[in-house]
């Protein structure tokens, strides 16, 4: 039966669900226990499952990253949480050089099933260093899966697919999707990794999104239509492996192209999405050069006016649009 | 404890881990070897002492410098000859080479091009255990230069405060790459570092593979005890370079010299045929053998087939 809940606790739901399957599923974080995650994700879950499956570590974001990197490749299903996204810093090496590699590296033997949830994005005031939206650097590691769900029907079903993954996966939240809420079946269900969504339909444009975004893009798509304009928004839910087919089939409807992505514009994810596209076949679909609205290059500032100027916006992508389609067919100003 | 058979094999092991990296080394002058590699030459009795300890089920974490942990846990000679020169039949088919030898379902959980990059995995290795009421443990071997990675105090402490059932052990090999450890630490011993996580620290000499092997023994009965890891530091040296390209300009010959006189397969020898384990014709007749084990391996290895271009994409996701 769907019933409305959030996004948090949809991920919750995802969490507890695993956990009552398999015994071999922990979860392990910091602050994950009583105090129930920074963002209240894990509350209420040691009091079912006890310390020693939601488990709360010192803050050694490498340390415990790596210890669920050999527990998973002893063939446990460990969760980590990171507590804000930019902290993933901390455990690079743990990521990049073990768990992403030793699959590859060891000729095909041995997997590393765990999932690592942490929130990332900006648009609360926290500033540099707990704003960042860093999952592009992840998509650039062949051996790593990334998933950035919007809904939280997504987040319930691409965790609990991550969960069941034989690979490594990046599971980004967003602070300010937590609250969001929609429809989320109570049974348990799986939405593919690496499957896109058209979450709505039109032939004027194709807007490709994930995470947070895809809200400020639907919101941006319903005042375009209202001038006229219909937007295809695609949503990604997951960058990588990333569903370029599904990208291409609205391109090759639409032709044009707009990419709303919260990190820094320079090689972000959005860059990857407009290379594949323009690469290919679908090159000639397209009758206006592509177009990227992201994030300014430059750190999270503190202020909140200074915070939403380097950001993208609704507004942002309105403008985008308009002025993409505005441009002359076979003029790419 | 080891009855006689036991303790020819461990001399044995020595000598074949010895012979490996003398031919890696061999190879790697006259130009038969692609990339690079690190020798243990000099350090056996660390890999094989510890090793020795382990019980059916227990798990190692190696290093760059594995080829030595991966004998003495019993791997193939065939298949790690095979992989150091790149082919389809070695155990990584020639997509990891030296620093990356792995037997995962026999409890090798891979060598590390990373310093310190496999003290987690030792760690979970060892939660699993634990989680899953095993009585097994995981002997995870790194050198001295990587207690000076944050890795090693992150997970030095998680093991603590958890009393997983982990073995630390540190091949004090006197110098990361070319930096001396007296000059990385303004401590005596590693093991000094032991109290400040609440852990037991012991130092032993490392080329008395009885030693290595009685305080591994020791530290595994607490691990398996539920008492949690110890730091086990062995001194020891390694006789060759860093790698293949080093110089050796930051010690001198005689340094070297000092080291090889107190060599452990030949103490470990002696001792063997003082405990009349060991006739002088065993010994040379065992020495012959290893020998000539390692050549057939490398001659072996030079006849397999290299693996498809293709399968150099294969195997990034399961």
């Amino acid at each position: 039966m769907p019933r409305e809940i959030t996004y948090r606790e949809a991920v919750r739901e995802a969490m507890i669900g695993a956990m009552r399957e398999n015994e071999e599923v922990f979860l392990m974080g910091e602050d994950v226990g009583v105090y129930g995650g920074a963002f209240g994700v894990s509350r209420g879950m040691v009091e079912e499952f006890g310390e020693d499956r939601v488990v709360d570590t010192p803050i050694s974001e490498a340390g415990y990253v790596g210890l669920c990197t050999g527990a998973a490749l002893m063939g446990m299903r460990p969760i980590a949480e990171i507590q804000f996204s930019d902290f993933i810093t901390h455990c690079m090496d743990q990521l990049v050089n073990q768990a992403a590699k030793i699959r590859y590296m060891f000729g095909g033997e041995g997997t590393v099933p765990m999932v690592v949830r942490t929130p990332g994005g900006a648009g609360t005031g926290a500033a540099a260093q707990h704003s960042q939206s860093l999952e592009a650097w992840f998509v650039h590691v062949p051996g790593l899966k990334v998933v950035m769900p919007s809904t939280p029907y997504d987040a319930k079903g691409l965790l609990l697919s991550a969960i069941d993954d034989p690979n490594t996966v990046l599971f980004y939240e967003h602070k300010l999707l937590y609250n969001r809420k929609g429809d989320v079946p109570e049974e348990s269900y799986r939405v593919p990794i690496g499957e896109a969504r058209v979450s709505r339909e039109g032939g004027d444009v194709t807007v490709v999104t994930a995470g947070l975004m895809h809200h400020y893009v639907l919101e941006a798509a319903q005042a375009l239509a209202d001038g006229g304009i219909e937007a295809e928004v695609v949503d990604l839910r997951t960058l990588s492996p990333m569903d370029d087919a599904a990208v291409r089939r609205s391109v090759e409807k639409t032709g044009k192209l707009v990419v709303v992505e919260e990190d820094v514009k320079t090689a972000g994810w959005g860059a990857e999405v407009v290379s594949r596209i323009v690469e290919g076949e679908s090159f000639y679909a397209l009758d206006r050069a592509p177009a990227r609205v992201a994030g300014a290059d430059v750190p999270i500032p503190y202020n909140r006016d200074l915070e939403a100027h380097v950001r993208p916006t609704p507004e942002k992508v309105i403008d985008a649009v308009r002025s993409l389609l505005d441009a002359r067919a076979g003029v790419y100003a | 404890m080891q009855d006689d058979n036991d303790r020819v094999e461990l001399l044995r092991q020595m000598l074949l881990s010895r012979y490996f990296d003398e031919k890696v080394n061999d190879l790697y002058a006259e130009g038969k070897v692609h990339g690079t590699a690190h020798f243990y030459v000099g350090q056996e009795s660390v890999a094989v002492g510890a090793i020795a300890a382990l019980k059916e089920g227990d798990v190692i974490t190696s290093t760059h410098r594995g080829h030595g942990h991966a004998v003495a846990f019993g791997l193939d000679v065939d298949r790690m000859a095979a992989e150091l020169l790149g082919q389809a039949t070695g155990y990584c088919h020639g997509k990891g080479g030296s620093m990356h030898i792995a037997d995962v379902g026999a409890g090798m959980l891979g060598a590390n091009g990373i310093v310190g990059g496999s003290m987690g995995i030792a760690c979970g290795a060892a939660w699993a255990f634990k989680r899953r009421g095993q009585d097994h443990a995981a002997l995870c071997f790194f050198g001295e230069g990587a207690t000076n990675e944050g890795i090693f105090h992150e997970t030095l402490n998680l093991a603590a405060i958890w009393k997983l059932p982990v073995i630390f052990v540190c091949e004090n090999n006197q110098y990361g790459m070319s930096m001396s450890v007296k000059k990385a630490t303004a401590i005596e011993n590693i093991s000094d570092r032991a109290p400040a996580y609440g852990m037991p620290g012991v130092t032993v000499a490392g080329s008395d593979l009885d030693e290595v092997y009685k305080a591994t023994l020791e530290a595994l009965e607490r691990a398996r005890a539920g008492e949690g890891p110890t730091l086990l530091e062995a001194i020891t040296y390694r006789y060759l370079g860093h790698s293949k390209s080093d110089a050796n300009l930051y010690r001198t010959r005689e340094e070297i010299q000092t080291w090889r006189k107190r060599d452990p397969i030949q103490r470990f020898a002696t001792v063997l045929e003082g405990e009349g384990v060991l006739e002088e014709e065993g010994w040379s007749k065992l020495d012959e053998e290893a020998r000539e084990r390692i050549e057939e391996a490398f001659e072996k290895a030079s006849r397999e087939p290299d693996p498809e271009p293709a399968s150099a994409l294969e195997d990034v996701y399961a």
